[in-house]
């Protein structure tokens, strides 16, 4: 068993009152790509925080063999060492420090205490070639994206000598062409012998490169199917995932569109630092009653920011245009005046502007719209208590209590809660930004679900979305955004992915074809 | 006012001690912070010889403690918030020192004066508010500045002297007692009826938050633990009023600390406004996104901060019926640890308002004790620095515990 590099037997691994993992054993072949898939919950973390020694050896029971040799970890250091390196989905780098600086950060080409500068920038230089990244060794990480922030993790990984390279969830906040490049990169590794694992909910990509496909459900491992054996489809994985044919990844729907009732005309609006630069670009979008538009485009197409702009100038400066509610112009220059004339905005970054995590799941839900469970001022806490079991049960979402800290949720429930509160608050056009970004299949289904039903009760939806297939599946319109233009609008029943990436291609090309 | 957690499991038969350890845990930080301020008191009560409990230090306990627990209130909305506020006892001192320049070289009314010297305090709060809120100066430098800046103005107002003393309706406001209006020789009956009334306010609000909550089909805690709890602080309101009545009776400020710390209880747990300040302090972009005007929020917990600034300055001055140059000083620390003491959390979103009484009581009751023990000013600032910690590592270990 010499092509084994890494090899995890029965593991087990409990937390007060649950087991995380059961009996899960788990095998990396010598330069492959195997990819870890579940739902979210499912145990993927956990097992990767066990074999990277978060979890030190004797807090779970196994063993761990990596090259042969049996490991005990008592902490992440140990584990890298070895040559096992693991990159997080929230990425570890200092936004104020420069590449080479993170590069070699507790690694420090260093002699007597003092750093040899021109070495490290000397091996920086040589490591980004490796992942393909021309950036300067002294650029600060806050100045770049988070595409190149996770070529910078890759490098920092292949500076300890990795031997095995665990890449969580590495393309969640990617684009297209940044994931594309993230896995030929891993790719390419495989070449030179580095093996990887990969754990995604993009199951498009995981079928793309992986040689091997380990599917966990409920912390134990349900099956591994080789590509080289196996014929793997994506409705295999999912079927492996939930344990049941998904028959349709989107729920039916039928649309019973309306009137207009939402719309803005002439939508400029400017970056608040680099006030020249135009993020909104002269902008008309609308939406009717009972419709769900999709806004579909590459990151920093300007979507997320046209949104935020049109919610209470909640994002940009220099903000001109009009808005129209019904056919009358409406004053949505305050959060405040957005929410009051029926505009809610769930946004794509839960954690950090959707939910004050440290707070209970009852309160997230209500903090938009405390006049409704208040008296003069007064909190009516049995009001909001029954307000909140109300959205707990109509979207199902799995708590031990809506006293719980929202904290403790995983993505999907999280996610409910944010719709909760904006429900709640009874908008009529219900701006969705990425909802159902690192939630896992089963949740997805839920939430296009809530969509449709918030259609079908006659809201306007718009929902900002990277993921093609989503868009096509739950729109009925869809308008295609590039630099902060609107560049395409069609049906969704003319649409086609292949469509879409054209009108966003065929823009790109042209303006490199003048630059050029 | 936080009500506690609850469980399921009462009725079965080893359900009671489980019942109750639960509720212990769960409510770890309130209980064991009060626990541990008993334990202090009664440590005290023998190291002093029973000095602690004598209905005249008591009062004393009392009126020493009441600035800090009125800034107290103010500083915990602020630490909820997020922020610091350094500057309040250079704001007790130039409020002082207008209050005493106003009265005894302009001869302008008591009353009067009272009303300007809370509205100075709202100007400062304003002042300091706009720069945090509006501006975006972190409130540290700010209320760093601040706490210079209105020293330095207290010296100017005062021109390095002290100023004294005052009309004697003014020192009531500190050294005053409620009238008793039974004229019982001896004994202030008009405070025990005082304690009677409130003692069955409160277990009347208690029933009816239970009855209320039962209503809406919701676990309360078990019936026994409920008499428990009423007996017990029945018990302590009664026993206090009884030291009290042995002596002078309520203190004028006790009154008025029972009002204001009803009041921002209140505030902070029932009121939209409390819930929102939370939620600023949990998180600022998601109550912004969630439609809270969060500077303006912010700009007026400033305000509040600024006249209960004011007000703790009033009393003070009135207390030592003369404003010197250097009232409050240090007093801002005091305030801050009373706060942190009471389990509210430095990044912000969490606190509560008992927490912090019980953070000023601890500080108080170390500073008398220590105090009647003879020990010096120096080890009691070494004592209190290290209960500091203690009270943040008990916080920061149960965290990791729970999570």
């Amino acid at each position: 068993m010499s092509d084994v590099i890494l090899e995890m037997r029965n593991i087990t691994k409990t937390f007060p009152g649950v087991k995380a993992l059961d009996n899960v054993s788990f095998a990396v072949k010598q330069g492959e790509i195997h990819a870890l898939v579940g739902e979210n919950g499912a145990g993927k973390s956990t097992l990767m925080n066990v074999l990277s020694g978060v979890y030190p050896y004797g807090s779970y029971t196994g063993e761990i063999y990596f090259q042969g040799q049996e490991c005990r970890f008592q902490n992440i250091h140990q584990s890298e060492e070895v040559g096992l390196v693991i990159i997080h989905q929230e990425l570890a780098l200092v936004p104020f420090l420069s590449i080479a600086e993170n590069l070699f950060l507790g690694n420090e080409r260093a002699k007597n205490g003092v750093i040899d500068w021109n070495e490290a920038i000397f091996k920086t230089k040589e490591l980004l070639d490796r992942v393909g990244l021309h950036e300067s060794p002294n650029t600060l990480i806050t100045n770049m994206g988070v595409g190149k922030q996770q070529l910078v993790e890759i490098a920092k990984a292949l500076a300890k000598e990795v031997k095995l390279l665990i890449l969580d969830e590495p393309t969640a906040s990617l684009n297209e062409s940044d994931s594309e490049k993230l896995l030929q990169l891993l790719l390419q590794f495989k070449e030179h012998g580095i093996s990887s694992i990969l754990i995604s909910h993009k199951l498009s990509e995981v079928n793309k490169v992986a040689d091997s496909i380990t599917i966990i459900r409920d912390g134990a491992t349900i099956e591994t199917l080789d590509r080289r054996k196996d014929k793997i489809t994506e409705d295999r994985i999912i079927r492996g995932m939930v344990g049941r044919d998904l028959k349709h990844r989107f729920p039916p729907r039928d649309s019973k569109i309306g009137e207009t009732i939402f719309e803005v005309r002439d939508w400029n609006v400017y970056h608040p630092i680099h006030e020249d630069r135009k993020v909104s670009n002269n902008v008309n979008i609308k939406v009717r009653k009972g419709e769900v538009v999709g806004l579909a485009g590459l990151m920093g197409a300007g979507r997320t920011e046209l949104a935020m702009s049109i919610f209470g100038h909640a994002y940009g400066t220099r903000i001109s245009g009009t808005a129209y509610r019904n056919g009358k112009e409406v004053d949505i220059s305050t959060i405040d005046k957005a929410i009051s004339n029926g505009i809610a905005y769930a946004t794509e970054d839960r954690k950090a502007y959707g939910l004050v995590l440290i707070q209970e799941i009852k309160s997230n839900i209500t903090l938009a719209n405390l006049e409704a469970i208040s008296d003069g001022g007064v909190i009516n806490e049995p009001k909001e208590l029954t307000v909140t079991r109300e959205y707990r049960d109509k979207l199902n979402i799995k708590c031990s209590s809506i006293r719980q800290l929202a904290l403790n949720l995983s993505g999907g429930n999280q996610q409910k809660v944010v719709l909760s509160k904006w429900l709640f608050a009874n908008p009529e056009i219900l701006i969705l930004d990425e909802p159902t970004r690192g939630i896992d299949v089963g949740a997805k289904y839920e939430i296009y679900t809530i969509i449709n039903r918030l259609a079908s009760e006659g809201k306007g939806i718009i929902l900002i979305s990277s993921e093609l297939p989503e868009i096509l599946g739950v729109c009925d319109r869809i308008y295609v955004m590039r630099d902060g233009k609107i560049v395409g609008e069609m049906p969704a029943s003319e649409a086609s992915q292949e469509i879409i990436m054209t009108q966003i291609m065929t823009e790109q090309m042209t303006e490199q074809e003048v630059t050029q | 006012m936080k009500i506690p957690a609850t469980f399921n499991d009462a009725t079965s038969s080893n359900g009671v001690l489980r019942t109750l350890s639960g509720l212990f845990r769960s409510n770890i930080r309130e209980y064991g912070m009060l626990i541990a301020l008993i334990a202090v008191m009664v440590f005290f009560q023998f190291q002093t010889g029973g000095i602690l409990f004598r209905p005249v230090n008591i009062t004393n306990l009392v009126l020493q403690n009441s600035y800090v627990i009125t800034m107290a209130l103010g500083m915990l909305l602020i630490i909820v918030s997020g922020w610091i506020d350094l500057s309040v006892g250079s704001v007790v001192a130039v409020v002082g020192a207008l209050a005493s320049v106003l009265m005894v070289k302009l001869h302008v009314p008591w009353g009067l004066t009272v009303v300007v010297s809370l509205l100075v305090g709202a100007v400062i709060g304003a002042f300091q508010g706009y720069w945090v809120a509006y501006l975006k100066i972190p409130a540290f430098i700010v209320t760093l500045a601040g706490m210079l800046i209105f020293r330095g103005l207290t010296f100017v107002l005062l021109q390095g002297e002290s100023i004294g003393p005052f009309p004697v309706g003014f020192q009531k406001i500190s050294s005053g007692f409620i009238p008793d209006i039974f004229n019982f020789p001896g004994f202030h009956l008009t405070t025990i009826v005082i304690g009677v009334i409130f003692s069955v306010l409160l277990i009347v609000l208690d029933m009816r938050g239970r009855k209320n909550q039962q209503k809406y089909g919701f676990e309360v805690t078990p019936f026994y633990f409920f008499v428990a709890k009423n007996i017990i602080i029945t018990a302590a309101v009664m026993g206090l009023c009884y030291l009290m009545a042995s002596y002078k009776g309520l203190p004028n400020v006790l009154i008025l600390l029972f009002v204001l710390i009803a009041g921002y209880a209140f505030l902070t747990s029932q009121s939209v406004i409390g819930r929102r300040i939370y939620a600023m302090g949990g998180n600022e972009k998601a109550a912004r996104l969630s439609g809270v005007n969060t500077p303006r929020l912010l700009f007026y917990t400033f305000v509040n901060m600024g006249v209960l600034a004011a007000l703790a300055g009033l009393i003070v001055a009135a207390r030592l019926n003369s404003a010197t140059p250097n009232a409050g000083d240090g007093m801002e620390l005091d305030v801050i640890a009373a706060c942190f003491i009471g389990g509210a959390s430095a990044s912000g979103g969490i606190g509560t308002v008992i927490g912090a009484v019980v953070g000023a009581f601890m500080i108080g009751v170390l500073n008398n004790g220590m105090s009647i023990v003879g020990l010096g000013i120096d080890w009691q600032k070494v004592v209190k620095g290290i209960v500091l910690l203690i009270a943040v590592l008990f916080d920061v270990y149960n965290k990791n515990k729970s999570t």
